[in-house]
């Protein structure tokens, strides 16, 4: 177990060096001067090269490299062009919005769409199959953003229950701010719950037509203990996989439910850096992405060996 | 069905307490579709700073009206000696900054000071280039001597960017502003809205509101939903698009159609071929059609041009009809200039949906003359590098915001690649000329200047649509200046 821990973060480690090259990369051949966009249409000459001088724009590409990489190794994400302040603070700040929101879809999303999996897959080729099936169907195929709408125009302008957008920050109680990201989260995780659905009913008739299974129905078990205990765990590796990509895609995809909710969270603030030319920031939030996604691999991967012990000693 | 009637009460009683709440309101939450990149009015040109600040945080020595007028801010009078080089202030005494910090000349000093300093980042620096020394004269007067007379003066003190700021605090003006306003800064929640407070202790005339929050609501599909639920009461520039319609037949709001400085041109790049002939820009004002471009690009609510300047000026002329919609006429004057057949050419499109649509409809007028424009759609960043840095497009659709921003056709290096000593000229005496009937006969003369030579294509001026609650009174109709001027707002009730 040590050795395949190990391994696994290994590789982390050169998936993040890689990642920080590439996105670095990227940004420099981006076109765009930050400076100018600040200071407007009307700046003189003198107050852009001012601003650059003190942006740290002027210094060289691999010097650059160097201080922003040595920099996130303590904590340091530099400080943002457009709000001057430290990416770190900004980050912290949209993450109490994005985390939550993240954890309340894929709950919701898991809780509606594993049951409804089993229950499909256990009366295969039968109405509640075609029906849940055909629901998830739609679910799939129904955009987010459009779907967001919907739920906002009857729960918000009709009913009036939740706020339409914003964020009415924590400051503000527990409440408003759960309020605020219930709409988001309903609508997130409606098309993540239709894919899981999906993905939950194949693997779990896939394990179903196991001869073990066949075995200890023959034994006479009962038949829910033999779904819920034998099948279910064994068809819990390719869930497991997709609710890891699925968190990862939470964090960083919500930039269009983000933007329909005006909610202050990472998506919009990657959304509204890259159009500023705000790089740091960028370069800040990607590398966070990225090793969120690095860290729910692993989780991923020891869930994987905690479900199927005969992966541990395979790698 | 007990469900139902669960639902069906909640609602009941939320809609009971909104209704309340509304008796005696003094709270306003105002949609802004931009956030401001921080709170500092001297550091940066970003129009959603002035936005929120101006007037309501900060205040100049002057501030500009909802007319565009010059009035007394914190200067309560001023005196102008005889060669116009010499302005004394006096200012009003008693005035105190948010932190307790009195308000006196020596502030006066320091602000104008720092703003023209070398290393200075004030995105309008321009504005205090013609001071020559700022002299604190005793605590309520501060003399200005300028290098040259300069017309402007006053109403350039009234800019965003000329706001008294103190030196203990004007160093964490951009997350922590300090001014002298009638509100106060209570909180910035990032990427989510900025909230202001009554200032108990105003010098002035005190606001009505308690508490003013400016939402960031980025765009219509997320605007109107905020309007019709009630979240947000009201949008000084609304970015609702078609959906106009829908809230115009709601009598819960006020839509009010207003102007802004914004003159929106087909900017046409002077300095290259074959747009440096005069008879192909002329060609190509004759086959624009206004009306058309109007409504598609501004739901019909701009207002036609003819020269870069705002009609709701004393100063505007009217000069739509120098080259009138004419298609043979065009054909004709592309002919004279040696293209008979037309050309290619290229027209880079930002963002803002006046410069997209504008585009296509101005691309397939163009084509029945013979000019083929290859339409190529472009971010902020790219257009600020590309066309504005650069200098590198033909043509480009976009707003100039600024307000009198006039002179920017003289700068040598500016985008617009126009080079006419005649015009210079003008501006040069306009710079140094105070009386305001001999100003507007120059303002005119410039604007004829640019008409006659179709420096761009002048469209139309960028509305302002407003929207509010119907009982929110004091909003300002127009925008002379990028504000959203809260001080005379109140509810009615």
């Amino acid at each position: 177990m040590t050795a395949f821990l190990l391994k696994r973060l290994a590789i982390g480690a050169i998936t993040l060096l890689v990642a920080s090259i590439v996105v670095f990369a990227i940004m420099e051949v981006l076109p765009g001067d930050p400076a100018v966009l600040m200071l407007g249409m009307n700046a003189t000459p003198e107050a852009l090269e001012t601003l650059r001088t003190q942006m740290g724009l002027g210094d060289p590409v691999f010097l650059r490299y160097l201080n922003w990489v040595s920099g996130m190794l303590v904590g340091d994400f530099g400080r943002s062009y457009t709000y001057s302040s430290p990416v770190s603070t900004l980050i912290a700040e949209r993450i109490v919005v994005s985390l939550p929101l993240a954890i309340i879809s894929l709950l919701l999303s898991t809780a509606i769409a594993i049951p409804v999996g089993i229950f499909a897959a256990a009366r295969r080729g039968r109405l509640p199959d075609t029906v849940s099936m055909g629901t998830a169907q739609i679910g799939v195929a129904i955009p987010n953003f459009w779907f967001a709408l919907l739920l906002i125009y009857v729960f918000a302008v009709w009913l009036r229950l939740v706020p339409a957008g914003g964020f009415a920050g924590w400051n503000a109680g527990i409440w408003p701010g759960i309020k605020s990201l219930i709409l988001p989260a309903v609508a997130l995780a409606m098309p993540q719950a239709a894919i899981l659905a999906r993905v939950t009913r194949s693997a779990m008739l896939e394990v179903l037509g196991e001869d073990y299974i066949r075995t200890a129905r023959a034994k006479g078990m009962p038949r829910q203990v033999v779904l819920w205990r034998h099948a279910l765990r064994n068809a819990m590796i390719p869930v497991l996989t997709i609710l890891g990509l699925q968190f990862s895609f939470l964090l960083a995809g919500t930039i269009i439910i983000e933007n329909v909710f005006y909610l202050p969270g990472l998506g919009r603030l990657v959304f509204q850096a890259i159009t500023q030319r705000d790089l740091i920031v960028v370069e800040g939030v990607v590398m966070l992405l990225v090793a969120s996604v690095v860290v729910v691999n692993l989780i991923v991967d020891i869930l994987y060996a905690v479900v199927d012990p005969r992966l541990r000693v395979r790698t | 069905m007990t469900h139902f009637k669960s639902i069906l009460v909640a609602t009941a009683i939320a809609l009971a307490c909104s209704t309340a709440a509304q008796a005696a309101r003094t709270d306003l939450v105002i949609g802004v579709v931009l956030e401001p990149p921080h709170l500092d009015p001297t550091a940066g040109a970003a129009a959603a700073i002035d936005e929120i600040v101006y007037a309501n945080l900060f205040e100049g020595l002057t501030r500009i009206g909802s007319k565009g007028e010059v009035l007394p801010a914190l200067a309560e009078s001023w005196e102008i000696s005889d060669d116009g080089k010499v302005y004394t202030f006096k200012l009003h005494s008693g005035v105190k900054f948010h932190d307790g910090a009195d308000f006196t000349a020596d502030d006066v000093k320091f602000s104008l000071d720092r703003a023209r300093a070398d290393d200075s980042t004030n995105a309008q620096k321009t504005l205090f280039a013609a001071i020559d020394t700022v002299e604190v004269v005793d605590p309520t007067t501060v003399k200005v001597a300028l290098k040259t007379p300069q017309g402007s003066f006053l109403y350039n003190m009234g800019w965003g960017d000329a706001v008294i700021v103190d030196e203990a605090s004007a160093a964490g003006n951009k997350e922590t502003p300090v001014g002298t306003g009638p509100f106060k800064f209570q909180s910035w929640a990032k990427g989510s809205a900025v909230t202001l407070v009554k200032n108990p202790d105003y010098w002035g005339e005190p606001v009505a509101l308690e508490k003013a929050e400016f939402r960031v609501v980025p765009d219509a599909a997320a605007a109107i939903p905020a309007l019709l639920s009630g979240d947000v009461q009201a949008f000084a520039n609304a970015p609702v698009g078609d959906a106009l319609a829908q809230i115009e037949s709601d009598p819960r709001f006020k839509v009010v159609i207003g102007s802004t400085e914004g003159e929106t041109l087909l900017s046409m790049n002077n300095g290259k071929e074959p747009f440096d002939k005069l008879e192909v820009r002329q060609a190509i004002a004759h086959a624009l059609n206004r009306d058309e471009i109007i409504v598609g690009a501004s739901n019909g609510f701009g207002t036609p041009i003819g020269s870069h300047f705002s009609p709701a000026n004393a100063a505007y002329v009217d000069l739509t009809g120098t080259y009138p919609h004419d298609v043979e006429k065009a054909k004709q004057l592309l002919a004279d200039a040696g293209y008979p057949d037309g050309f290619s050419a290229t027209i880079k499109l930002p963002p803002p949906p006046y410069a997209r649509l504008g585009g296509e409809i101005i691309a397939s007028e163009l084509r029945q003359v013979g000019i083929n424009l290859e339409i190529i759609p472009v971010e902020w960043a790219d257009w600020l590098s590309q066309v504005f840095t650069d200098k590198n497009y033909d043509l480009t659709i976009v707003s100039h915001t600024e307000p009198n921003d006039i002179d920017i056709y003289s700068r040598p290096d500016y985008y617009f690649n126009y080079k006419n000593p005649e015009f210079n000229k003008v501006i040069e005496e306009l710079n140094v000329t105070a009386d305001e009937a001999k100003r507007n006969e120059l303002y005119g003369q410039a604007q004829k200047i640019l008409a006659d030579d179709a420096v761009a294509g002048f469209l139309f001026q960028l509305p302002k649509v407003g929207i509010w609650d119907a009982k929110l009174q004091g909003m300002w109709e127009n925008s002379p200046i990028q504000a959203t001027d809260l001080t005379g707002v109140s509810w009615s009730e």
